[in-house]
């Protein structure tokens, strides 16, 4: 006999998903059945490694009986809940809250997918006026040491970063939501700098930064040399060599060069978080 | 030994000693094995990080400012990192996180009630009086605008209303308040909720006793838990905080979470502007709210009660922390209360300037001492409210209406009002009628018959609008006035009573610019956590801004009818889904007709 503890089987939840009957094992969100089944829907501020905070709101969804639309990211499936995924209001919502954000926020960085929905939902963020007249978040970058860069004008305010730092992975909590409204945003305790921070160099939130906020100050400085071509960049996954854990990398190399290191968010071992020697190691290497 | 990290700038000894009146009662940390000590995650926030947000008003008061050494030292003192304390000091108005220009900061009320009665000028007086003024949303004084609050470093702060530069002048060198203003309705034999406001001695709890209280908490005590819930159910009691919850069915939830530590708290963040009937109650009749509170509290099966007050109230917080604490030297609150073997107690905290700390999740939030963001729903205070343990949480309003519950029966209170809303509700009363204030009318009256109560609108037979339920609630017109201020009769009318604000407009107000106003309110107070709110709320404001400046409604009418169906379908909470309700409303009504 094994003694190895068998985990009991979840309890399976029925529920309808756009007609659809869907069973997931209890305690799985609409996102999870949506994902089971295969359903397309955009998240921002969703990562599987981070926990949900359901802030962004483009994964909303219809739920019957609901007065509102429901978060799909956060909001647990139930027995007999009947779910619209692209109805009307579902688009609505979705399309203006891209909207919203790409009229304040520079998205040109912003993961392929986030472009890919706008198209899908037909977004015109230009009706909201010309960025000219109405409110931004445009700000020049913080470039504060020779590791990474904080472009905030990028930054849609999806507690990512947040998360990584904090007790979702790195418990360092060097930064924080600040400010309240449109004003708020990411910051250290009185805006000190990177270097005066807590912050160790994990790199963790540049790992999930989904709009280029966050990126390594090579990125930031090819991009700005007009050099940074991802199509041209190869990535090869290694094991991280600087202790015995065993994290995996993936060094992304352009022109012979590593311009980033990244860790892939469904390995067992980093849920994509690294530490100094792994996400920044390669510099000295290379250097 | 701590694994966090903190910085290097020194605290003020004036800081040091605030703190550390506050972390007082607290040992120093006992780290389990093992355990990562960090009080930013959710773990043991119920140990110390609650007391954040007093620390960070300790250090307010003895600076003037959120300093980079005294916010440091309150985080070395709670084990909270410094990013997320400047998180949390950044979220709220009355907390300064730049050096002061000035001790004193002037607030002046320059919201929807106060602008039509010189908020602005009063502002620039000010400033020419060199005083260091700083506009404000509403400030819960509308029946006596403008309304100024004065923040003082090193000493109490005062309200003033109405404020003037020599009114101003007068409080800071008496360190008094304005006097609180005498009730319209005064000793009417008609009042149940207001009977003792402006009877009674706040100060005095033998006073108290002799104007009839703590008999209702005799007669709860005698019932029992489960009685004291089935009154209040028959009574059909519902919560005057806005969402008119049913009361009872509120407290069974929690009462039946047996085995569970469980919170009851009293909601009296008070900030919707033209609201200021709970602040009556709590100047005038200190006591009723301490002793509702222990009724709800032992109803319940809570043993720790928390009161929520807004921070722009120093005059009620005064008056409650009087009245908590002589209730607990007459062994009214504590470990036995009035000889019950019960265990009851309550804190009383104050807020630092955000609307949004009075949608209940955001106010937990608060009091745990982390950034005031409401969280999703489900799941529900009942079940994971306050340390996310079973929480009941209830307007003041509401809570002493349990008073006349517990005295009468539920029976007896269920015959006055209507059969679908029963018993008295609170109106505050302001702008443009004869005789602003609070009053208390049976649920039925009409619109009209709370303005005649009020000496009827001003220079005018009828009003020109009246915003109905703040400004999270709609404007109305003469069309409404027989409109019965019930439950069902002004949800059937697709408006509602919200917290019992009744502002009334004349033809002189401008009312693109008041709408406008309503707008910047809630940019302003808005969380920021969500999308749909944080951005649609500054383009509803810009839109506004547009008509204002000349823009004709025509080209704008798209933009807000979509962010208003956004904004009400996609938000987190309440405050961006009612955001464009009144906004709405005047749209829909011509009031904007001017920016046609
Ligand atoms: C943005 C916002 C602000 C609120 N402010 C208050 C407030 O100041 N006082 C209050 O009692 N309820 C307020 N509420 C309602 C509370 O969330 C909650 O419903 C109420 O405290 C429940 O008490 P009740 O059942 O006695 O009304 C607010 C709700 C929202 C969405
Ligand atoms: S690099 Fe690591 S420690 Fe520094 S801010 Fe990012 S997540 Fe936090
Ligand atoms: S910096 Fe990036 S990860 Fe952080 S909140 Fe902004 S967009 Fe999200
Ligand atoms: S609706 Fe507004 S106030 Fe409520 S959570 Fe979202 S941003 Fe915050
Ligand atoms: S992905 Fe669900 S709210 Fe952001
Ligand atoms: S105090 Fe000025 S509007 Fe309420």
């Amino acid at each position: 006999m094994n003694d190895v503890p068998v985990p009991t089987p979840r309890r399976l939840v029925e529920l309808t998903i756009d007609d659809r009957t869907v069973r997931v094992p209890e305690g799985s969100t609409i996102l999870d059945a949506c994902h089971q089944e295969g359903i397309d829907t955009p998240t921002l501020c969703w990562a599987e490694n981070l926990t949900p905070v359901n802030v962004c709101r483009v994964c909303v969804v219809e739920v019957e009986n609901s007065r509102v639309l429901v978060p799909s990211c956060s909001r647990a499936a139930e027995d007999g809940m009947v779910v619209a995924t692209d109805s009307e209001r579902v688009r609505t919502s979705r399309k203006m809250v891209y909207e919203l954000l790409a009229s304040s926020v520079d998205l040109d960085r912003a993961d392929d997918e986030v472009h890919a929905w706008m198209d899908h939902y037909g977004c015109d963020p230009g009706r909201m006026g010309d960025k000219a007249d109405i409110a931004t978040v445009a700000q020049p970058p913080k470039v504060q040491d020779d590791l990474y860069v904080r472009d905030y004008e990028r930054c849609i305010l999806c507690y990512k970063c947040v998360e990584a730092c904090g007790d979702d992975a790195q418990f360092t909590f060097a930064i924080a939501t600040a400010g309240r409204g449109f004003d708020a945003h990411i910051s250290t305790e009185f805006d000190v700098t990177l270097p005066d921070s807590a912050c160790v160099y994990c790199g963790n939130c540049i790992g999930v930064c989904p709009t280029g906020a966050l990126v390594f100050k090579t990125e930031h400085d090819m991009r700005e040399e007009g050099t940074w071509d991802e199509d041209a960049q190869a990535v090869t996954t290694t094991v991280c060599s600087f202790c015995g854990v065993g994290c995996n990398l993936e060094l992304h190399v352009q022109d012979e060069q590593i311009v980033k290191v990244t860790s892939p968010a469904d390995h067992s071992i980093t849920n994509g978080h690294l530490c100094i020697k792994g996400r920044f190691g390669w510099q000295h290497a290379q250097s | 030994m701590p694994d966090l990290r903190f910085g290097d700038a020194e605290p003020t000894d004036e800081e040091r000693i605030a703190v550390d009146e506050v972390v007082a009662d607290l040992g120093s940390v006992v780290v389990v094995e093992g355990e990562r000590l960090v009080y930013a995650g959710h773990a043991r926030t119920a140990e110390r990080r609650h007391l954040l947000l007093p620390a960070l008003h300790a250090v307010q008061r003895a600076s003037g400012w959120i300093s980079p050494g005294g916010l440091d030292y309150a985080c070395r003192q709670l084990e909270v990192p410094p990013a997320e304390a400047y998180g949390v000091a950044t979220f709220y108005h009355l907390f300064a996180h730049e050096a002061p220009e000035a001790t004193d900061v002037v607030h002046v009320c320059d919201d929807v009630a106060c602008r039509p009665v010189g908020a602005l000028g009063l502002i620039d007086e000010l400033r020419a009086a060199g005083h260091h003024a700083k506009a404000s949303p509403c400030l819960g004084q509308c029946e006596r605008g403008p309304a100024v609050l004065v923040q003082r470093c090193g000493d109490h702060d005062l309200t003033v209303a109405p404020g003037s530069v020599d009114e101003v002048a007068v409080a800071i060198s008496g360190r008094t308040s304005t006097a609180s203003v005498s009730l319209p309705q005064v000793g009417s034999p008609d009042l149940r909720l207001l009977a003792r406001v402006g009877v009674v001695d706040p100060g005095s709890l033998d006073d108290y006793r002799a104007h009839g209280g703590y008999r209702a908490l005799e007669a709860a005590l005698a019932m029992g838990p489960d009685r004291v819930i089935e009154e209040v159910t028959t009574a059909g009691l519902s919560g005057r905080g806005g969402a008119a919850f049913p009361t009872g069915v509120k407290w069974r939830g929690v009462a039946d979470q047996q085995g569970r530590p469980r919170h009851l708290v009293c909601n009296a963040d008070e900030s919707e502007p033209g609201t200021f009937k709970d602040r009556v109650v709590m100047e005038g009749d200190p006591f009723s709210l301490v002793e509702a509170m222990t009724i709800a509290g032992t109803a319940v099966g809570a043993e720790r009660g928390w009161l929520y007050i807004r921070g722009e109230y120093p005059v009620a917080a005064h008056r409650l922390r009087s009245a908590i604490d002589q209730a607990r030297v007459a062994g009214l609150l504590g470990d036995d209360v009035a000889g019950s073997g019960t265990r009851f107690d309550i804190d009383l905290r104050i807020g630092a300037g955000a609307y949004i700390c009075g949608e209940e999740t955001a106010l937990f939030n608060s009091i745990e001492g982390f950034r005031g963001e409401p969280r999703n729903k489900p799941p529900f205070p009942t079940t994971h409210g306050l340390f996310g343990e079973p929480t009941a949480i209830n307007n003041v309003e509401t809570l002493v209406n349990v008073l006349p519950i517990m005295l009468d029966g539920g029976e007896a209170y269920r015959a006055i009002g209507t059969e679908r809303s029963p018993g008295t509700r609170l109106f505050c009363l302001s702008g443009r009628v004869s005789n602003p204030g609070t009053y208390e009318h049976e649920f039925g009256i009409t619109l009209r018959g709370v303005l005649e109560a009020a000496g009827g609108v001003v220079g005018a037979d009828e009003p020109h609008a009246v915003l109905l339920g703040g400004a999270a609630g709609f404007f109305v017109r003469s069309e409404q006035l027989d409109l019965p201020l019930t439950l069902e009769d002004t949800r059937a009318a697709g408006v509602s009573l919200g917290s019992g604000v009744v502002m009334v407009f004349g033809e002189e107000d401008d009312m693109v610019d008041t709408v406008r106003r309503v707008a910047e309110f809630f940019r302003d107070e808005s969380c920021g956590q969500c999308v749909p709110c944080r951005v649609g709320t500054i383009r509803q404001e810009e839109v506004l801004a547009r008509l204002r400046d000349g823009a004709t409604l025509d080209a704008e009418r798209d933009l807000l009818d979509d962010l208003a169906a956004v904004m009400g379908d996609a938000s987190i909470c309440g405050l961006g889904q009612t955001a464009s309700g009144a906004i709405r409303s005047a749209l829909d009504l011509g009031l904007l007709e001017g920016s046609r």
